[in-house]
């Protein structure tokens, strides 16, 4: 199976590849936020109580390193939905191929693609923005937005293989991610200090302003079982739980 | 290499239960071409979709390439090839690297699936494609790029799904000589489905008639044509004329299935050259005029009127109905 998980990968990687301008417009969603967006936030930040300890950009960069995690990846489903219509999903399930390995071979080509955008964009924001964040807390960043892209792209394939749509698919999503995406306190973080009562309840629900917490904790270096634990066993739970979704998805008979 | 007992797949569609296959038995020897004749919607996909593991059957066994398709379905997979009808290349993708790929999940090693590709590309005309992407071919070529693919392993048996839908009549021709020669070049045994009637009185050893999710007829392409007895005559007279022209036709020595649509009188009967003199001789004595005469040999699709009371090609015109093959399809 890995060796089969290696080969889908490989195949996967060189499409990416093949296609640098989709990786550019994928990166400049975030590379945006982070020029046009952020030096708003700086002044706002500094003059209004109730923001979570640290300056503008360890507030900010780790948010949009969610958001790569997060939406870069969401969309992925559509790859899968044209695999599908033009012939080749089919093909490869009639190899001999382990079918967990057609599922884990994409979903590592989009973690990696991940991880790479959110590289880049740490580099950007500790080059241009005066960013300072601990190294560790950088690559634990990173690992969280790795394990975020696992679990979003599994989840995507996963929804893509119930609709079958290329219509209900987007729409779908869309629905879900933007009250999601708000919930999560990317943009403006959503502490006691800032939202109404019942807002910040509604927060608390949503599992991914969790993640953004535990990923702003690990750029100010704070390595505390307090604020990471919360984050992090969400976190692990949905990737175990998207990936169990996503190989359940690729092996039935008549997927 | 096909041996299928009551196999059989039913669909909920809109809360009822539809038998897309319903309950048939298949036996392929070795060597053997046979075609899966039948209107589309007939469940011929689908059959083909549960013998190549794409799809559960929800009753009956097969054993498939000498594996237990229900017990076993990754042995079946490793000794069959499938050559899908809507085509199984992603467009950007080269044509050296799908082979490349598809070859290497098989088990091939790369320089294995590299030779191997490379060969097939040379037997199916594919010569000087190989860093192509598969989107730019044409509509042939992009079909014998799907048989390199699902022949890359040396599979012993190969299931192709309506190998020729959608190429023209000369690709079309084109693909049938192909398939015949790798056929006998590599010892292979092929079961394939088609709606074409040509397709499959030129290519296949044997049919299966299926009709309705069942097996209608089974034989040779001439042994099917015999059971329909004698030859189809249509003659064409004023409409007027048409009720007079039928009783004569009826008492003609043999004649059967004697019916009438607008103008036209059709029956059936042993020697259609034989019978004509005689027939127009007792139509010039009635006074009636014959504008046209049409003799023709049975064809398979007079086997599928014969068997099933309607035309191959009229089944192919209703087939609106909303569908069992239709719905997982898409």
């Amino acid at each position: 199976m890995l060796r089969d998980t290696w080969l889908i990968f490989g195949r996967e990687l060189r499409f990416s590849l093949r296609n640098p301008t989709w990786i550019v417009i994928q990166i400049m969603q975030p590379v945006l936020y982070l020029v046009l967006f952020g030096p708003l936030m700086e002044g706002i930040v500094a003059s209004t109580p109730g923001f979570p300890p640290g300056d503008v950009w360890t507030i900010f960069t780790p948010a949009l390193i969610v958001m790569i995690g997060f939406f870069g990846t969401a969309f992925v489903g559509f790859g899968l939905l044209a695999d599908h219509r033009n012939g080749v999903f089919e093909r490869l399930r009639v190899t001999p191929a382990s079918r967990v390995a057609l599922l884990l071979g994409k979903v590592g080509n989009n973690v990696l693609q991940a991880i790479v955008q959110a590289a880049l964009l740490v580099g950007l924001a500790m080059l241009f923005f005066g960013l300072r964040a601990p190294l560790a807390g950088v690559l634990l960043s990173l690992l969280i937005a790795a394990l975020l892209a696992a679990t979003m792209a599994s989840a995507s394939y996963a929804l893509a293989l119930s609709l079958k749509s290329e219509h209900a698919f987007p729409a779908l999503l869309n629905a879900l991610l933007l009250p999601l995406l708000l919930l999560s306190g990317i943009l403006l973080p959503i502490t006691t200090g800032l939202a109404p009562d019942w807002l910040y309840a509604l927060s608390r629900i949503n599992p991914f302003s969790h993640i953004v917490e535990a990923e702003r904790a690990a750029f100010r270096g704070d390595f505390t079982m307090d604020s990471l634990l919360t984050g992090s066993i969400v976190l692990l739970a949905l990737a175990a739980l998207t990936v169990f979704w996503g190989t359940r998805k690729f092996r039935r008979d008549d997927a | 290499m096909i041996k299928a007992r009551g196999l059989a797949r039913r669909f909920a569609a809109r809360g009822r239960s539809v038998h897309a296959v319903d309950g048939i038995d298949i036996d392929v020897e070795e060597g053997e071409l046979v075609g899966f004749l039948g209107p589309n919607g007939a469940g011929k996909t689908t059959t083909l979709r549960m013998l190549t593991t794409l799809l559960r059957p929800t009753q009956g066994e097969a054993t498939v390439a000498g594996h237990d398709l229900l017990l076993d379905p990754a042995g079946v997979r490793r000794r069959i090839g499938y050559v899908a009808q809507g085509g199984a290349t992603a467009p950007e993708c080269p044509v050296a690297d799908e082979l490349e790929l598809q070859g290497r999940l098989y088990g091939l090693s790369k320089n294995e699936a590299r030779e191997r590709g490379k060969t097939l590309v040379e037997q199916l005309d594919l010569g000087g494609l190989d860093r192509r992407p598969a989107g730019t071919l044409s509509g042939g070529q992009r079909r014998r790029l799907d048989i390199a693919l699902g022949l890359i392993h040396r599979p012993g048996l190969v299931f192709f799904d309506e190998p020729t839908t959608g190429l023209d009549p000369q690709s079309r021709a084109n693909l049938w000589e192909h398939i015949r020669r790798l056929r006998t070049e590599q010892d292979l045994t092929m079961f394939l489905t088609t709606h074409y009637l040509e397709e499959a009185d030129s290519l296949c050893d044997r049919i299966l008639v299926i009709d309705g999710g069942r097996i209608v007829a089974e034989g040779s392409p001439d042994a099917l044509k015999a059971q329909v007895s004698g030859d189809g005559v249509v003659i064409g007279v004023e409409p007027q004329e048409t009720t007079p022209t039928a009783e004569i036709v009826g008492v003609l020595d043999g004649a059967s299935e004697v019916t009438v649509t607008g103008d036209l009188v059709r029956f059936r009967v042993p020697r259609g050259d034989l019978a004509m003199p005689e027939l127009l001789r007792a139509l010039d004595k009635a006074g009636i005029a014959m504008r046209s005469m049409q003799v023709h040999r049975p064809t398979l699709d007079d086997v599928f009127l014969s068997l099933t009371g309607r035309s191959l090609r009229d089944a192919e015109a209703k087939r609106a109905t909303p569908g069992k093959e239709v719905a997982h399809v898409a």
